[in-house]
């Protein structure tokens, strides 16, 4: 559907050269709901925007459904485009036109006749839930709403692609959640790609299928994002992650457990980490069952990210070595990622 | 209701004549009401021929500056440059020097370089580059996500022109058709030079050559209220095309 080889982008600017992408290979399926995270700067704005050519490789190839577009004449290139919506964080709307004629436009554009734009138009501000607003301009409108006009406009073609920038960034979280609801029914009903571009993760987890995360104008990790969220590798994957699944031991916590750890030596720190499955299972309460070790649950943190559990958890295994070590095993057997945390570690690890 | 219409008019004018006929035999002045409202005509003649010729030479030459400027829809540097140019030389000449400098290309345009019809020619040079600048600097303040949203659905830049920039700019072009109106009134007075009558020029020659202190005073009256009139049509319209 999308795909990027060997993708790389310069700027030149009073002889400085910049580089803005830097060998990006990333393919994107057909229905998937693609995320692109990383703070600002990283290049991600530049990336979404090779995808409808609105910023041109310096290097490598981007291809959409098998068409290189660097091949394209000017004229393919806007039948291209035609077929890939694209919405803003500042909504771009024009302020001059009303709703309707905002969302007409790009009808306008390929001279449709005035009957079918009329009947199209009024069916996308139906999907949107906006008919009312019709005749109303856009500064009459509150931020969510804008964005749904905007979406309605990115729909008025029937696209393949939706390219959201930012989409939910410049709108309060309840407006975020219902505008995130809006692009899943969108992938679902018209099983249109989205891919989008964010620096929040909550927005990825929940309704993103895949993601890349980019830093310094390239992708450092990509993949399913319960794979990610599970195992984040890079520095600022994990930072991310932990964004959304808090996994640092609160200072409370840490305080107390100074205290308890002077009195025992025979005793491990843990970290546990729950995904899917392992997280409905009762694996805990089994092994305090099995009673050879005793279970100091010092702070657990779970959160749903794709309709599948993750969970995290602090433990305190105290027993004997072989005890804890059996322990330890028991658990890595029933799918539960274990991590031993050396005492030095728990004072200000990650910040 | 034609007939009505004529009616009022003719009261208005005459109800105009008389009060300046009045003022007149208060200050003592020889001018007649009649001078005024013929030298108020030719300044009209003179500003709405010239705003309509030079409205769309200026914005069409606006819109050239726009896109062919670096980054700009179809860039090109040369053509760019040039009317960039050109635009910065007429635009350094005050009126008076460029209406003696281009007597000869008048005369070459509209057969004459005097009188009304002849002030039309370096008029409509004067203010084309004018209004060219303002243009620019209107359709520049269009947000440039509106063209980026525009580029992303496939527009032509023929359509961007057309159903972007200038819907998005159409309550700014109001007023900068208002400003270069009011810089017309301002240069018509000048035109006097060449013969073109109108209200700066009977200030200018009875008032002041002939030391006519009502001549002036009216004058400035009437300019006062002309350019204020302009002033709050043209800020009324760009209210009503930004839809508050």
């Amino acid at each position: 559907m999308i795909k990027f080889e060997h993708v790389s982008k310069q700027y030149e600017r009073n002889g400085v050269i910049t580089k803005a992408l830097h060998d990006i290979n990333l393919t994107i399926e057909r229905g998937d709901i693609y995320g692109i995270i990383g703070y600002s700067g990283a290049g991600k704005s530049t990336l979404v925007r090779m995808i409808n050519f609105l910023e041109r490789p310096t290097e490598g190839e981007v291809i959409i459904q098998n068409q290189p577009l660097s091949s394209l004449s000017t004229h393919q290139l806007r039948s291209v485009r035609r077929k890939i919506g694209m919405i803003f964080q500042h909504f771009n709307l024009l302020e001059s036109k009303t709703v309707f004629d905002n969302v007409a436009t790009p009808l306008i554009l390929v001279k449709e006749s005035k009957a079918a734009i009329k009947k199209r138009v009024y069916e996308l501000l139906d999907f949107v839930g906006l008919r009312d607003k019709a005749e109303n301009y856009p500064k009459e409108l509150s931020g969510g709403q804008k964005q749904r006009i905007g979406i309605a406009r990115a729909l008025a073609n029937s696209p393949d692609i939706l390219l959201c920038d930012e989409a939910t960034s410049a709108l309060d979280p309840q407006t975020t959640q219902s505008i995130l609801a809006l692009l899943k029914k969108i992938n679902q009903q018209y099983q249109i790609t989205i891919v989008l571009i964010t620096h929040e993760m909550q927005v990825i987890s929940q309704i993103c299928d895949k993601v890349a995360v980019m830093e310094r104008g390239r992708i450092i990790e990509n993949g399913s994002v319960l794979e990610l969220f599970g195992h984040p590798k890079q520095r600022t994957t994990q930072n991310f992650v932990s964004s959304v699944i808090s996994d640092a031991i609160p200072t409370g916590v840490v305080e107390n457990l100074q205290a308890i750890e002077s009195q025992h030596t025979d005793s491990a720190l843990f970290k546990l980490e729950f995904l899917g499955r392992s997280a409905t299972k009762p694996v805990i309460n089994e092994l305090i069952l099995q009673g050879k070790v005793v279970v100091n649950i010092l702070f657990a943190h779970m959160s749903e990210v794709q309709k599948t559990v993750l969970g995290s958890m602090f433990v305190q295994l105290q027993g004997g070595q072989d005890d804890i070590n059996q322990a330890v095993d028991y658990l890595r057997d029933h799918e539960v990622q274990v991590t031993k945390i050396e005492e030095k570690g728990i004072n200000g690890e990650r910040s | 209701m034609e007939q009505f219409n004529q009616t009022i008019t003719t009261a208005f004018i005459s109800a105009f004549i008389s009060i300046i006929d009045y003022l007149g035999s208060l200050f003592s002045t020889r001018l007649t009401a009649m001078d005024f409202i013929e030298a108020a005509y030719q300044t009209l003649l003179m500003v709405s021929i010239t705003l309509l010729i030079g409205a769309v030479i200026g914005i069409f030459l606006g819109i050239c500056l726009v896109v062919t400027r670096p980054n700009g829809l179809l860039v090109n540097r040369p053509l760019f440059r040039f009317l960039n140019t050109t635009i910065n030389l007429i635009r350094s000449l005050p009126f008076i020097i460029l209406l003696i400098a281009i007597i000869p290309f008048t005369k070459l345009i509209v057969g004459t370089a005097f009188g009304t019809v002849g002030a039309i020619v370096p008029l409509t040079i004067y203010i084309a580059p004018y209004i060219a600048r303002l243009v620019e600097n209107s359709l520049l303040e269009v947000d440039q996500g509106i063209i980026e949203a525009a580029e992303s659905m496939g527009a032509t830049p023929i359509q961007i022109i057309w159903h972007f920039m200038l819907p998005e700019a159409f309550s700014s072009l109001i007023l900068t058709l208002t400003t270069a109106t009011i810089g017309l009134i301002n240069a018509t007075a000048m035109a006097g030079a060449v013969g073109a009558g109108g209200i700066g020029d009977l200030a200018l020659s009875y008032g002041y050559r002939r030391f006519d202190t009502t001549a002036i005073i009216v004058t400035v009256i009437i300019l006062i209220i002309t350019v204020q009139s302009i002033q709050t049509v043209g800020n009324y319209l760009a209210r009503k095309a930004r839809h508050e």
